[in-house]
């Protein structure tokens, strides 16, 4: 909200200055988030006096006048029509700045020198008026500044009060708080004027049918109102505050609803049927034409001001079209009422239409107030409008406001706060917000004020208090933190080896949006079936793009590597380890999962050595460092028939204990290139939590004490027989002594025939009690060969 | 008179002092020894001819020729340790490196910095005594919004702009629900700290549809607004630096009353006002507050006797703040020359 300044300075006698105010107000818990200094758009613009008109010889439509300002009498070509001799009008000299950067020099038109411009508002960026020339008041100095002459100078104030705060969306609002702050003493408007004619109630009848919406509605009856343009302070503090000026009538209702609060409504009395208001819910489906045009479809909750008719106005959001104040409008009824924020917000929201109006009621408008700004509405028309008002107000209140009692124990203030306070301070910060404080019996009762709906617990007294005070003589205390309760936190610290150990494999940790393309799951060839492929879906998603909760990692890393790529990141290793998000029965299932990607060189060509590309086996090794690191054994891999991502013959899933975790190998080429990758692009992808829970406590082996004895066995078998067949085959002879059967080498090509491939192991023998001797070992190194040789196998 | 022999003893000492003197090398200096003790040395062969001196003149003269070999077996030894030490000298500078020539390019990877943050921030409190708790991203509206005493029709929730899957399911716009879930589960006393991701409909400039919070909830007997200050107090000291001040100001959260924001002073200008804080000196970092009773209510505590404090921060702004980033939304392209840089 904006505030001016200058207005808030009628209502709160201070000597602050804006940027004192605006601290004071933030750190009393109403935010100021910017001091907006604001004066005239232009520059160069004097007051004038016109001392003569001639036409202009050559052209019919422009005069040429003699202004006089100051000491200077200048030569002007004019075209407008409304300039008289003896006016008093801004003149923009040789060099000046108007609005919309319009510059202005000497010149000369048809002929006739033009030593300046005399300005319109539009020119000089007060209005919208373009028609005339702006005549000022007789009284203005010619040769003064305009500037100095307007009301021109003032700071803006950019409040930005808390949803709880519906009291301090206006001027009177903001100035409660300064002299509640100790910023100064408040002065309320309290408007007198003669009121004249018949009285209010002979004109206006108000019936409530609905008080649960609508406590309270006030009226006021004006009549002979002549409706016309506001004066130049009003529109320039409406429009500094953000609202278009209209005419008078209807500039006074917001310019009351910004200084008080209280928003108003001024009806075209003459157009109102009957003379009779009726507050009454909508039927289902009713339909209504607001002022801004639109035909609003109704239900049965939405709160409708009526005449004796039908419908002319959505209560607390918006007038209608029918009945709205024009240009002939003479008889006025003005409408200062009070709806339920409840009821106000659910329309609000519904018809997608938030209006100043509604905007306040939502968040609560002091019941008590709708008199007193009627009348001040009533005193400006009656100035600004010469409008005679009525006696009377009409005043329908059938639920009057209950002022809250509020039980207050000061010591429980004290300790929530943990301040010390004496009785007779906490009783003056309360006071000092309106809050009546009243000891009975021993106890505290506050009574807080009927513009304060926020305030209704002790609590509530207590922040008060506190805000009054400060929250700045509130003193730090360091806790007694007691042992808790918990549950072991196990996954936490799981977590955090997975992330440290792709780190130290050389990984950059990315965290992307949890939401995804559907579009990208298809593009991993998931099929239909999968539960993957039936994501989560956001009712209001942003775009398509982040429509569905992600069921796997790899769309995000893969959108990330084509990211990089296109920044020619070539190489690159990156993993995430997030959530993804299995829909079932109720909120779905979070799951924590682990992928990885590399692409390009794992270690870059330096001066000792070429690159080395990265490879299916970089990819299996860290896997197996993740189940080394997580101690988990019975680490088993087959080639990956089912992953449709993966290449068919470069993949490999990843079982432990039998069940499967995890997967990974060369992205499938069309998986590339569906997200614009190369095809050397290789993935893992670890389901953690059937992992974590199949890590063993590590129990102590004793370390050997007499050496080992190693010998080497070498095979040749065809090309699809996997290496860890032979291996199994070697420790199944299950041979004395033979403690370890490694996998030494593996090469094709001569003198192995093709077909074939070279397959080298090497056997660590040894004995826990003894050396063992050469001899032995030959004996059962010769026995496993021959055990090798019995199933059909060719050594080499 | 001196006999000639020992004219030749002379001269010959001077020879091979100077011959030793100038080797070079340790095969050098065996040969020098070889021309002078060796079996046809040249102080051989003169000791050898001392047999056909007199008998009165054999004695003198053998004295000296035995000085001369004694002295010489000495500088030949002491040169051979001279040269010993700068073979070994030679031997090493044969093997000298160039220790301007780059290393192994081992690639060492990074956490997030989002995470690296997160983590130090959690590491912060549970040195206090907080534990980690973790709650759902997907979430019921109930814990999210009503059980913090935010009602549907309430105005708070226009602060949230939410992505629902439904009516009553959601992203969790906060990590606030995760207090609710602990005290459902968790008698007081209660010291937490969840940091996790949430969302809000929001993307711009300086807002990503999801970010990171940190959350935290200490709720026990006779638990204050002084505590919140003190815990509140350390943090910042201990994660932006002991001298950097900091300020509670009155706000607005509907799970908490009394509400607090709190601002530290600005770390780029140091509180004279820059474009960062906006010139005022401070930048907002933090919304606490005491524990609302009616949150309590919800959860079945007993308001009378527990009292409480909540907190939460936003981790992508103080990452922000303290790698002086400036684009929120590089923290999610993830661009491996972002990456590298924390």
């Amino acid at each position: 909200m904006r505030v001016s300044y200058l207005w808030l300075k009628e209502l709160v006698e201070t000597s602050l200055s804006p940027q004192e105010l605006a601290e004071l107000l933030t750190m009393g818990g109403l935010e100021v988030e910017g001091v907006e200094e604001v004066g005239g758009e232009f520059e160069r613009v004097f007051i004038g006096e016109i001392l003569q008109i001639v036409p202009h010889p050559r052209a019919d439509r422009l005069s040429l006048c003699k202004v006089r300002v100051g000491r200077d009498v200048l030569s002007i070509v004019c075209g407008a029509t409304n300039i008289f001799e003896g006016a008093k009008v801004p003149v923009a000299l040789h060099g000046a700045k108007l609005a919309k950067g319009m510059r202005i020099k000497r010149s000369k038109i048809r002929g006739e020198v033009s030593e300046g411009m005399l300005c319109s508002e539009e020119e000089l960026g007060l209005g919208e008026d373009s028609t005339g020339i702006m005549i000022l008041p007789d009284e203005a100095p010619p040769g003064e500044a305009l500037e100095d002459y307007l009301p021109l100078k003032d700071y803006i104030l950019e409040v930005s009060p808390t949803p709880n705060r519906g009291d301090c969306l206006s001027v009177l609002g903001v100035a409660r708080e300064v002299a509640a702050l100790g910023g100064g003493a408040l002065r309320l408007p309290s408007p007198e004027f003669p009121e004249e004619g018949p009285p209010a109630e002979e004109m206006v009848e108000v019936r409530i049918e609905a008080p649960e919406l609508c406590p309270r509605y006030s009226a006021r009856y004006l009549w002979d109102v002549k409706v016309g343009p506001s004066p130049l302070w009003m529109r320039l503090r409406l429009e500094r505050a953000g609202i278009r000026a209209i005419n008078n009538v209807v500039d006074i209702t917001n310019y009351v609803m910004l200084e008080l609060g209280q928003p108003l409504h001024a009806f075209d009395y003459d157009r109102i049927r009957g003379g009779e208001i009726v507050v009454r819910k909508a039927s289902e489906g009713e339909r209504f034409l607001t002022l801004d045009g639109k035909e609003r479809v109704l239900d049965g909750e939405t709160l409708l001001i009526c005449d004796a008719e039908g419908p002319v106005a959505i209560a607390g959001v918006m007038g209608g079209l029918e009945s709205e104040i024009e240009e002939e409008t003479e008889r006025v009824l003005l409408e200062s009422a009070h709806f339920s924020p409840r009821g106000i917000r659910r329309t609000s929201q519904r018809l997608r239409l938030q209006t100043e109006s509604s905007y306040r009621f939502e968040r609560g408008v002091d019941p008590e107030g709708t008199v007193l700004a009627a009348s001040r509405a009533a005193a400006l028309m009656r100035e600004l409008a010469s409008a005679k008002v009525s006696p009377g107000v009409v005043d329908a209140y059938p639920l009057p406001f209950k002022p809250r009692r509020i039980e207050v124990r000061p010591e429980r203030v004290r300790s929530l706060l943990g301040l010390s306070l004496r009785d007779e301070e906490m009783m003056e910060c309360l006071r000092r917000l309106g809050i009546e404080v009243r000891e009975e019996g021993g106890r505290w009762v506050a009574v807080p004020p009927s513009w304060r709906f926020d305030l209704e617990r002790e609590v509530d007294m207590a922040e008060e208090v506190a805000r009054v005070k400060g929250y700045g003589a509130i003193p730090e205390e360091a806790p007694l933190l007691r042992p808790q309760e918990a549950a072991p936190r196990e996954g936490e610290r799981l977590r955090r080896e997975v992330r440290q150990l792709m780190v130290s494999l050389g990984f950059y940790e990315a965290i992307t949006y949890s939401f995804i393309s559907p579009r990208s799951l298809e593009a991993l060839r998931i099929p239909s079936g999968d539960h993957r492929a039936s994501p989560l879906p956001l009712i209001n998603p942003l775009s398509e793009e982040q429509s569905v909760m992600r069921t796997s990692l790899l769309p995000g890393l893969l959108e990330v590597a084509r990211f990089n790529l296109s920044f020619k990141n070539e190489d690159v290793r990156i993993f995430e380890m997030r959530k993804v998000f299995l829909p079932r029965e109720g909120l779905p299932e979070e799951r924590d999962a682990l992928a990885a990607l590399a692409m390009g060189y794992w270690r870059p060509r330096w001066w000792k050595e070429e690159g080395e590309r990265v490879s299916f086996y970089h990819m299996k090794g860290c896997v197996e460092a993740l189940c080394r690191r997580l101690r988990v054994e019975q680490v088993e891999f087959s080639p990956a028939e089912a992953i449709p991502y993966l290449h068919p013959f470069q993949g490999a899933v990843v079982r432990v204990e039998g069940e499967e975790v995890g997967c990974f190998g060369c992205l499938h080429p069309e998986v590339a290139e569906a997200f614009d990758l190369p095809g050397e692009v290789y993935i893992l992808e670890v389901d953690l939590p059937s992992l974590f829970g199949k890590g063993r406590t590590p129990a102590f082996t004793p370390l050997p004490r007499y050496p080992a004895v190693v010998r080497d066995l070498a095979v040749v078998v065809d090309e699809e027989v996997p290496a860890e067949e032979i291996r199994l085959l070697i420790l199944s002879r299950k041979v004395p002594f033979l403690e370890r059967v490694e996998v030494l080498d593996c090469y094709r090509g001569a003198p192995i025939p093709e077909g074939k491939k070279g397959l080298a192991f090497r056997l660590l023998y040894r004995s826990s009690s003894r050396t063992l001797t050469d001899e032995e070992v030959n004996r059962y190194h010769r026995e496993v060969a021959d055990h090798l040789v019995a199933k059909g196998i060719t050594l080499r | 008179m001196s006999h000639p022999l020992e004219d030749l003893l002379r001269s010959l000492q001077k020879e091979a002092l100077e011959e030793i003197s100038r080797t070079e090398d340790l095969r050098a200096l065996e040969e020098v020894r070889v021309r002078y003790l060796g079996r046809k040395g040249k102080l051989t062969q003169l000791l050898r001819g001392l047999r056909d001196l007199s008998p009165e003149e054999r004695p003198r003269v053998g004295e000296r020729a035995n000085a001369l070999k004694g002295l010489l077996e000495r500088e030949l030894e002491r040169r051979k340790e001279v040269l010993r030490e700068l073979e070994r000298r030679r031997a090493f500078e044969a093997e000298k490196v160039d220790v301007t020539l780059p290393g192994v390019p081992f690639q060492e990877g990074r956490l997030h910095p989002i995470t690296q943050v997160m983590e130090e921030v959690v590491e912060i409190f549970v040195s206090m005594g907080f534990e980690v708790a973790q709650g759902p991203e997907v979430e019921w509206d109930y814990y999210n919004f009503e059980a913090l005493n935010i009602p549907r029709d309430h105005p708070a929730r226009d602060m949230h702009d939410t992505f629902y899957f439904s009516s009553d399911v959601l992203l969790r716009t906060h990590t606030s629900p995760v207090q609710i879930r602990v005290m459902e589960a968790q008698r007081p006393p209660v010291q937490i700290v969840a940091p996790g991701a949430v969302y809000r409909r929001d993307s711009d400039i300086s807002h990503t549809p999801m970010f990171h919070q940190v959350e935290g909830l200490m709720v026990d007997e006779g638990v204050s607004f002084a505590h919140l200050k003190g815990v509140l107090t350390l943090f910042v000291h201990r994660f932006f630096g002991k001298e950097t001040a900091l300020r509670f100001r009155p706000s607005y959260f509907p799970f908490t009353e009394p509400s607090a924001e709190v601002d530290i002073q600005c770390v780029i200008c140091k509180g004279e006002g820059c474009r960062v804080c906006g010139e005022t000196g401070w930048l907002e970092i933090l919304g606490a507050g005491m524990v609302d009773p009616e949150v309590f209510r919800m959860v079945g505590y007993d308001t009378e006797r527990y009292t409480g404090f909540a907190f939460g921060m936003g981790v992508e702004r103080i990452a922000m703040l303290r790698y002086g980033i400036n684009d929120i939304r590089l923290f999610f392209q993830n661009d491996v020359r972002f990456l590298g840089q924390f």
